[in-house]
């Protein structure tokens, strides 16, 4: 395995240690509809450096999937629109970019994996036309060049039989092989940063742990920077570095993994948690958060969480509370965790 | 895809073998002698009437007569009109003609249906989309006489950029109004076809990934989205092309083109059974072997569709 999947360190573009390769910072993006106005992003920070693994958490409709859409630049505006906040690539705004210079950054530099491999792939084009287009496009290789980095990706994902199956369709693929030629697509060109939108939903438990695995192993080899969007919080615990907790298009805590699954900061974590099936409660009815996920066009007044949540008081309830720094019980900063609740305290330490 | 075609080959000669049945008895149960109308408004000489009758074959019985017809077909023989002309030779003359219109037509429809439907689709709910759903039903609307009247009047009668009708029917330049007319109606849904076809695959997740991939506009949306989009589309097309030259009748007539319509036109005003079926079989054979590509360019434009 040589050419397109070296592991050849990109001197020049190294950043400035301690510089995020992505950050995005108080970003606000809204729903223009018939119904009204949906906020489905209020305000949202995060950044990812080379090498490390954001995990994303939060239900349907918490704006983290949005979210990641305005990273790539393919929410679809209008409806959606970006009301205020910064995507710093590398420092720069992206979001201050022209579309072509913002057309060279997808899938060069920030690539994204989707849910459903078999609708994202075209279902009238090979795989190896799919494949081969990224070094087409960006890199003007020639059709027969195309197609043998193809097979070579196909090769580096683990797909049998890759230079007989190059020509063969999305359909003619299992679902986990499909995952794994989005995969191989996102990888193609070594981009700085994954954006994989819950890239294991739509398979099978046993492929998923496959599929979850690869991508892990490939994005240390390549030193890339990972954000993993999902709901299934056993998904994050094995390769996230650090997590963030989204709701109602706000982050609601971060934390490294596994502080967050130690002794979460925030009452709608805790409640994530609890309602983790577990071989120990057999027998037990299984827990769920009462309530349902917040009407973005409605979002309740102060938190956005407050009725659902057991603990809620009046300052809940009028209130939008910030993301407080996390201390431990002696006052000591805990590193990289903060919560967006005014009972961070007593849930935590309570 | 070899079994496919020589199957589909195969279920030609039934549905061949019916449609030249259907039509041989259809024009011979049409009232009215064919033979005493040669004499016109004189009264026919009964004896010169049986052994013009007997020359053609018509004093024998109609099965007869029916697979003699059909045993000379499968010779290339096509029989001969009622003045003694070859209808291979007349067919000979008006197909060509009819075929350039066709597919002048086909060309036309094809170029502007797809390029305005894929407009409208892009501008969906805009003002050009909106007008485009309007012209085409403008288009739809308008029976093709009344359209063909109002372009004779515009563009020759007015403008004078054309003759009213066509002079030499072999000339394309001349052609070029009667196929506009005739492939308008076309035009009107293979526009509507492809907007729709756009609108549905535009919002897919495949495009979605395109994007993603940082592909320029121009090939996500002729590489993935048209060939996508394309399929319904070349269904209606395929379909089409021989219903194009079939349904010349009226716009031929119109500009007076000298081909199949024209041709048919006459043949069936003068009870010509030979010519009639002769045409039928040769519009017959251009509708399978239309269907037939098209059921073949299916695989190329989607390869999930196998052919077993």
């Amino acid at each position: 395995m040589t050419t397109a999947l070296e592991t050849t360190p990109k001197a020049k573009e190294r950043l400035v240690p301690g510089t995020p390769l992505l950050e995005v910072r108080d970003l606000h993006v809204e729903f223009k509809t018939r119904d009204g106005i949906a906020k489905a992003v209020n305000g949202v920070n995060y950044s990812v450096a080379a090498g490390e693994t954001l995990a994303v958490l939060g239900e349907s409709g918490s704006g983290k999937s949005v979210t990641a859409q305005t990273i790539m630049g393919i929410l679809d505006m209008p409806p959606g629109r970006v009301t205020a906040g910064e995507i710093l690539y590398r420092g720069q705004d992206m979001l201050k970019m022209s579309g072509e210079e913002r057309r060279k950054i997808r899938g060069r530099k920030i690539a994204m994996i989707f849910q459903d491999a078999l609708s994202s792939l075209n279902p009238v084009l090979s795989v190896g036309y799919q494949l081969g287009e990224m070094f087409r496009v960006h890199e003007g290789a020639s059709k027969k060049e195309a197609k043998a980095k193809a097979i070579e990706l196909m090769d580096r994902v683990r797909i049998p039989a890759a230079a007989q199956r190059v020509g063969d369709y999305p359909h003619q693929f299992s679902g986990g092989m499909r995952q794994r030629i989005m995969i191989a697509m996102a990888l193609a060109l070594q981009p700085d940063l994954i954006i994989a939108d819950e890239p294991t939903t739509a398979l099978d438990v046993t492929v998923q742990a496959q599929v979850m695995d690869l991508l892990a192993e490939l994005q240390a080899e390549y030193h890339m920077g990972l954000i993993l969007i999902t709901h299934d919080l056993g998904v994050v615990a094995d390769v996230a570095d650090k997590i963030a907790v989204m709701y109602a298009g706000r982050i609601v805590e971060t934390a490294p993994v596994h502080d967050l699954y130690a002794s979460p900061a925030h009452p709608y974590t805790k409640g994530l948690l609890r309602s983790i099936p577990r071989l120990d409660q057999k027998g037990e009815e299984l827990y769920a958060i009462k309530g349902l996920p917040p009407n973005l066009y409605k979002v309740p007044a102060g938190c956005a969480f407050n009725p659902r949540c057991d603990v809620a008081t009046d300052l809940c309830r009028t209130e939008i509370p910030a993301l407080h720094q996390v201390t431990d019980r002696d006052g000591a900063e805990l590193a990289g965790r903060k919560s967006a609740c005014h009972l961070w305290k007593e849930t935590l330490h309570g | 895809m070899g079994r496919f075609v020589a199957r589909r080959l195969l279920q030609m000669i039934p549905v061949f073998l019916g449609t030249t049945t259907l039509i041989f008895f259809m024009v011979r149960v049409l009232p009215g002698d064919p033979v005493a109308a040669m004499w016109g408004d004189k009264a026919p000489d009964p004896a010169q009437v049986a052994a013009f009758k007997h020359r053609m074959g018509l004093d024998k019985s109609m099965i007869q007569q029916y697979v003699d017809y059909m045993a000379n077909l499968f010779t290339g023989n096509f029989g001969q009109t009622m003045a003694g002309r070859k209808v291979i030779d007349v067919i000979g003359e008006a197909l060509p003609v009819t075929v350039r219109l066709a597919l002048l037509a086909f060309a036309i429809e094809l170029v502007l249906g797809v390029a305005i439907g894929l407009i409208a689709g892009l501008k969906r709910g805009k003002s050009v989309d909106k007008g485009t759903l309007l012209f085409t039903l403008l288009l739809i609307s308008i029976p093709v006489p009344v359209l063909g009247f109002i372009f004779q009047n515009i563009f020759a009668t007015n403008l004078g950029w054309v003759t009213p009708t066509v002079q030499d029917s072999m000339n394309l330049g001349q052609l070029l109004l009667p196929a506009v007319v005739l492939g308008s109606l076309s035009l009107a849904y293979v526009a509507r076809l492809t907007r729709t076809s756009i609108v549905e695959n535009v919002k897919s997740d495949y495009m979605r990934t395109a994007v993603a991939k940082g592909l320029p506009k121009r090939k996500v949306i002729g590489t993935h989205l048209l060939r996508n989009s394309m399929i319904p589309v070349i269904t209606f097309l395929g379909t089409d092309l021989g219903a194009l030259m079939g349904g010349a009748i009226v716009t031929e007539g119109i500009f007076n083109v000298k081909g199949v319509g024209n041709a048919l036109y006459h043949a069936i005003n003068l009870k010509e059974g030979a010519t009639v079926s002769g045409f039928v079989v040769v519009l017959v054979l251009v509708f399978l072997a239309a269907s037939l590509i098209v059921d073949l360019l299916y695989a190329v434009l989607d390869p999930r569709i196998r052919y077993a």
